[in-house]
């Protein structure tokens, strides 16, 4: 029970800051930065679900993403839509057209899902930039409302879309941890782990990871469709390939595959790569030795080592028990259920 | 007889892998095949359970047509299967692999797990006492709480054992059970087959170690070059000229 | 019939660099199993070594291009030993990873050093001649000669030297290979060695009739992709025909179709080939 508690601190300590965070500064700016990390940080999760868990590293998020983003943008300027229902709309439409793009894709594996999704990524790309009678083009979309009131609360200030965006990614990471704590969670677990085995043991593969796929779409419709009423302007740019790169950076430094990864990566690399400002058109020259290196030697990240290095040390103190003749059982209990984020 | 297949046949390209094998299997017994490497005994059982669709021929699993169906619905029948080559999910506890084994025979769904529903709570429930109950039978509740990673060899098999039991099934196929395992151990597994045969499970393995397969099946094939040269006892294996021919090499003690 | 034989010579000559590209990712496909999505970031830094030693020094068009090709070639093999080597048992998700990170640097490289603006490569074949009564510039004619000579250079280096059958054998059965006494490890090194000089061939025949910029590798290493889906990953004859196909349907599509969706063309016959044959055009049948 202890470690359940322990396990669950991290997160509370993060609602805390972030709840807390607007008390201690003010500044509008560091503001406008963490909401957008917090918007990056659900599109990280739909990703992570996908290839963390699953196994499927899909290259076609930033498509999805802008999906979620100009449904959103049309809907409410152009249709004139009232904004939350556009929003409701954006994800579905986007988790709609994840399902199609995932009933063919994933009937590929590895290389060639990683390949065929990129090449639909490019293509929702090249359709939004070149249908310029619907999508502005170029020009890009502006004019996008920024969420309506519910009730008395209105969405208007910085602070109060800061709380609107991370109420929405609390939701993503509670949805994140029920379902990797749980006999669905497994599932996928099972099928990123070995398709064959998954199959004889009686799971449907294709059944779980189109799931999977329709999920992971949804949130990365739902982070679009929120960038789209945060920035206020999109443009064919957030459906091109770089954005999905970033993505997977956030998820490579964090971990991939574990529960806190993308809080973590997110926040690291956002909040340096704004401090080298100066940096911004380089900032791969550090990012993508870096996620080279991570891959090599820290494949699962930040979190990902540190949980090694729990593992190990908690081996180490079972050892030493174990040298005295102690009972260990308790040990074994904390540990029970130590894994699935790790 | 619980599971029968006529005439089963696999190629891949121009390769006959299975050539028109007919075998049954008895229920609650031990079933072997044996034949050198490249026999197609693996291809034979991938066959069985719906991981490879036959080019020709058909198995019924109780008097029931199964050829076309896909590998985890064969599972949901009750055929379960360990692979030649374990592969367990090393970052996780040797507890955390077996409890997904038991997922087939739920209910509960992606609603369920993000409401935490009653049907949520007792399956989860279910799952992991089913893995306590079948860590149990194969001797590894006490490493339950390791990490694959870090348990031996023979402690896989056994785990693979699990996850296979962990599906409720009637009958287990079993890809070279005892590879690269010590006689120690290796007799040992034996004894489990046995015991899980005790259970009313049936078994169905394949087996390198001659020895072990005479006193162990009740009955057994013998696969070359894909084709059936022989089935029976041990003792007709054994005098069978044929197999003493062809697989033997003469030496009946191999 | 006029704009017919322009667009078919246009188709030939796009084939030819897409050929050339698709060559150099499939070898390292072929014999690693590693989808090298840095390949498009050697492609593009090829043109650019060409470029900058033409414009700084002067250097003529072929040394330019040499050079370039042994640069980019090392820079292959660099790759493979820092960071392929390391991962060759790894699960399969981490190669393209890492490929993606190489691709990131490579490409804020270029724009560190030589900005992001698109330049023009002058050549020294820029005359229009008169070809079987089209016109066309020496240039064109150069990339799909150029194309064929290093095509049937590297057949018979495949096929004829000892070093060029191991490259074969490899690619055929890795373990095999291995016990055979071939050193993987250089083959590994010298495929990606040839694997970068094609890129680097194929950029800098091409650069003068396009624009070179730190983002072309972009397009260029997503057909490859296609091609080599379309030729069977890892083939050889493949990559040269689906080269040939693409650059074909390519230039047509741009003239009866529509040049704003020419792009799209290799894209969707990709994802139309995936949807029909997962495991692509020329997948061994396995169950
Ligand atoms: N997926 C496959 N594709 C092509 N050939 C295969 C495949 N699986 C097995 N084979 C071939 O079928 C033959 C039988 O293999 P297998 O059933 O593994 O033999 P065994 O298990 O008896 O050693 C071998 O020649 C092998 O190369
Ligand atoms: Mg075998």
């Amino acid at each position: 029970m202890g470690s359940l508690l322990k396990k669950r601190g991290w997160i509370i300590g993060f609602i805390l800051a972030a709840i807390l965070f607007p008390f201690v500064s003010q500044n509008e700016y560091f503001l406008h930065i963490l909401t957008l990390a917090f918007i990056w940080m659900i599109a990280v999760y739909g990703l992570n679900l996908l290839a963390g868990y699953t196994g499927y590293l899909s290259l076609a998020h930033a498509g999805f993403f802008a999906i979620g983003a100009y449904t959103l943008g049309l809907l409410t300027v152009k249709a004139g839509l009232n904004y939350w229902i556009a929003l409701v709309l954006a994800c579905f439409l986007t988790s709609a057209i994840g399902a199609v793009v995932g009933l063919v894709a994933l009937r590929t594996r590895e290389h060639f899902f990683a390949i065929y999704t990129l090449c639909v990524g490019y293509i929702i790309y090249l359709v939004i930039d070149k249908w310029d009678s619907l999508t502005g083009g170029v020009r890009g979309l502006i004019g996008i409302p920024a969420p309506t009131s519910v009730g008395p609360i209105s969405f208007q200030t910085p602070l109060s879309q800061y709380y609107l965006i991370l109420f929405f990614l609390l939701f993503t990471v509670l949805v994140m941890y029920r379902i990797i704590h749980s006999l669905t969670g497994r599932t996928f677990i099972a099928i990123r782990n070995s398709e064959d085995l998954a199959q004889t043991i009686g799971i449907s593969t294709m059944k779980n990871k189109l799931l999977v796929f329709v999920i992971s779409t949804f949130f990365a419709g739902l982070a679009g469709a929120l960038y789209a009423s945060f920035i206020r302007f999109i443009g064919p740019d957030i459906g091109y390939i770089t954005i999905i790169f970033d993505l997977l950076t956030y998820l490579l430094v964090g971990g991939i595959g574990t529960l806190a990864g993308p809080i973590v990566g997110t926040f690291l690399i956002v909040t340096v790569s704004q401090s080298l400002q100066f940096l911004q058109d380089y900032r791969m020259l550090i990012f993508g030795p870096l996620l080279t290196l991570l891959i090599i030697f820290y494949p699962r990240g930040i979190v990902g080592a540190y949980h090694d290095w729990r593992m190990k040390s908690l081996a180490k103190k079972k050892q030493q028990l174990n040298r005295k003749q102690t009972y260990v059982h308790t040990q074994s209990t904390e540990t029970e259920k130590k894994i699935k984020e790790g | 007889m619980l599971i029968e297949t006529k005439k089963l046949t696999k190629t891949f390209g121009g390769l006959v892998a299975v050539n028109e094998v007919d075998f049954t299997i008895e229920k609650g017994k031990i079933n072997a095949i044996i034949g050198p490497n490249g026999a197609g005994k693996s291809t034979f059982f991938n066959l069985l359970s719906g991981s490879y669709s036959p080019t020709s021929g058909r198995i019924f699993y109780k008097g029931k047509d199964i050829t076309k169906l896909p590998p985890n619905k064969i599972a949901r029948l009750g055929v379960a299967r360990t692979f030649q080559t374990t592969n367990l999910f090393e970052q996780s506890t040797v507890l955390d692999n077996v409890i997904v084994g038991h997922r087939l025979r739920t209910e509960s769904n992606l609603l369920d797990a993000v409401l935490r529903t009653k049907r949520f709570k007792r399956e989860e429930e279910k799952c992991r006492d089913k893995a306590m109950e079948v860590l149990d039978f194969v001797g590894l509740t006490h490493v339950r709480d390791q990490l694959a990673v870090s348990i031996t060899q023979e402690e896989k098999k056994r785990v693979a054992f699990a996850l296979a039991l962990a599906t409720d099934p009637e009958i287990v196929f079993l890809d070279e059970p005892t590879a690269g395992i010590n006689p120690g151990e290796t007799e040992g597994l034996a004894d489990l087959m046995e015991k899980m045969v005790e259970q009313q499970i049936t078994v169905c393995l394949i087996e390198h170690k001659m020895k072990m397969i005479m006193a162990l099946a009740d009955k057994i094939m013998v696969l070359n070059y894909g084709e059936k040269i022989a089935e029976g006892t041990a003792e007709e294996i054994m005098n069978n000229q044929a197999v003493i021919e062809a697989y033997l090499g003469g030496d009946a003690s191999a | 019939m006029d704009i017919l034989t322009q667009q078919l010579f246009n188709g030939l000559t796009i084939g030819s660099v897409y050929s050339l590209v698709a060559l150099g990712l499939t070898l390292v496909y072929g014999i690693l199993h590693i989808p090298n999505f840095a390949h498009g970031a050697l492609y593009m830094l090829g043109a650019y070594i060409t470029l900058t030693l033409m414009l700084l020094w002067g250097v003529h068009y072929w040394i330019a291009m040499a050079v370039s090709v042994l640069v980019v070639g090392l820079l292959g093999v660099i790759m493979d030993r820092l960071v392929f080597h390391p991962l060759r048992n790894a699960p399969p998700i981490h190669d393209k990873i890492a490929a993606i990170g190489i691709l990131l640097f490579l490409e804020a490289f270029a724009q560190l050093i030589w900005g992001a603006d698109y330049r023009t490569m002058e050549t020294p074949y820029g005359q229009v001649i008169d070809l079987f009564g089209m016109t066309a510039t020496m240039q064109r004619v150069l990339i799909n000669i150029g194309a064929i000579v290093v095509m049937i250079l590297l057949f018979l280096f495949l096929k004829k030297t000892y070093i060029g059958s191991t490259i074969i054998a490899m690619a055929q059965n890795r373990e095999g290979a291995h016990l055979v006494g071939i050193n993987t490890n250089k083959v590994a090194m010298l495929t990606f060695m040839i694997s970068g000089g094609l890129a680097a061939i194929a950029a800098s025949l091409s650069a003068p009739i396009n624009l070179v910029f730190p983002g072309m590798g972009h397009l260029v290493i997503l057909k490859a992709f296609v091609i080599i889906i379309l030729g069977g990953m890892g083939s050889v004859p493949g990559a040269i025909l689906g080269g040939y196909i693409l650059g074909f349907t390519e230039s047509l599509g741009a003239t009866y179709l529509s040049n704003d969706y020419k792009d799209i063309i290799a894209f969707l016959m990709l994802v139309v080939i995936l949807s029909i044959k997962p495991k692509g055009l020329f997948s061994r049948e396995g169950f």
